[in-house]
């Protein structure tokens, strides 16, 4: 059993497809989980965190995450990061964050224009923050990406300020530690968070990679952090 | 009364399905282009004939919604 269990609400919009995996994810941890529908006005009381995950919210009409970052909820969920409340957004979910301002930078369009979807190596940059402190630095997981708008774009002057903060959390890599360019990524950035490391967006799935027998464990070596 | 918005990703800003695009066409033997740059258009109707309300209006709705000025640049056009 969880020593400190959270309260894990995950929001629902209309076209996300990643919530019951993301349950099932949180669930294997020994925390308490809430689907949240985006029309909901208020979070759960007792919230720990906050989980917007993978899926296609409104047919990624527009941009990926560009309408439902209007939703309902989602005005909950900007005021419940701005008081230093804990988000993580996952694919579709990164780009929604990246859409509501939450974290800085943009998602594009991958370079091939394929949508990728394997298992992909990941460097853990930095381990100085809520999420990945129980990984180590330079720790390589696997993880699957399942994507067509991963291309992670930020101008100089804002990857400057992600390094300089150890705001760059993962990088694609191969499976010895390599930089790979993956989708097109400045930097090949899998995922960032915040200034003040409240906010945690990721193009790899997590959720995806919590058995064995479905090819990896290293969701759950990523997840079991979050924990208070 | 009409807005017609087009929306490009910014000048630098590499445009993956453009530079596609101009190597197709390359490959057809088209020749003498420089680049291609791939946006969208998104056309409203508009009540009213204020063109300086609507031209307002829709530089929010351009900053708000239609556009991610991260990325990307915008025209408008009221006609």
């Amino acid at each position: 059993m969880q020593e400190h269990p959270m309260k894990v609400a995950i929001l629902r919009f209309p076209g996300t497809n990643c919530e019951f995996d993301t349950e099932y994810a949180f669930q294997k941890l020994g925390h308490r989980t809430e689907l949240v529908w985006h029309k909901e006005e208020k979070l759960p009381e007792g919230t720990d965190l906050v989980v917007v995950p993978g899926g296609f919210s409104y047919g990624d009409y527009l941009r990926s995450g560009s309408i439902a970052r209007f939703s309902p909820v989602m005005k909950a969920v900007v005021k419940y990061a701005e008081n230093g409340g804990k988000v993580l957004g996952i694919c579709n979910g990164f780009q929604i964050l990246t859409e509501a301002g939450l974290l800085p930078g943009a998602l594009k369009r991958n370079n091939n224009l394929h949508f990728i979807s394997k298992f992909q190596h990941l460097q853990v940059v930095d381990n100085d923050n809520t999420f990945l402190k129980h990984c180590r630095k330079d720790e390589i997981l696997n993880i699957p990406i399942a994507h067509a708008d991963g291309n992670y774009y930020i101008d100089d002057e804002g990857l400057d300020r992600l390094e300089a903060n150890g705001q760059v959390l993962l990088r694609y890599c191969t499976a010895d530690g390599e930089r790979e360019m993956v989708n097109g990524s400045v930097s090949s950035i899998a995922g960032i968070c915040n200034e003040k490391k409240n906010v945690f967006g990721l193009m790899p799935h997590p959720e995806r990679a919590m058995e064995h027998i479905l090819g990896s464990k290293d969701g759950v070596r990523m997840l079991q952090g979050f924990g208070r | 009364m009409k807005a017609i918005i087009n929306v490009y990703l910014k000048e630098g800003v590499l445009d993956p399905q453009g530079k596609a695009t101009r190597h197709a066409l390359e490959s057809m033997n088209f020749q003498g282009i420089k680049s291609v740059r791939i946006g969208k258009q998104i056309v409203i109707e508009l009540e009213g004939d204020n063109r300086e309300k609507a031209e307002k209006e829709v530089k929010e709705m351009c900053e708000t919604l239609l556009a991610n000025t991260v990325i990307e640049d915008y025209t408008i056009e009221i006609v």
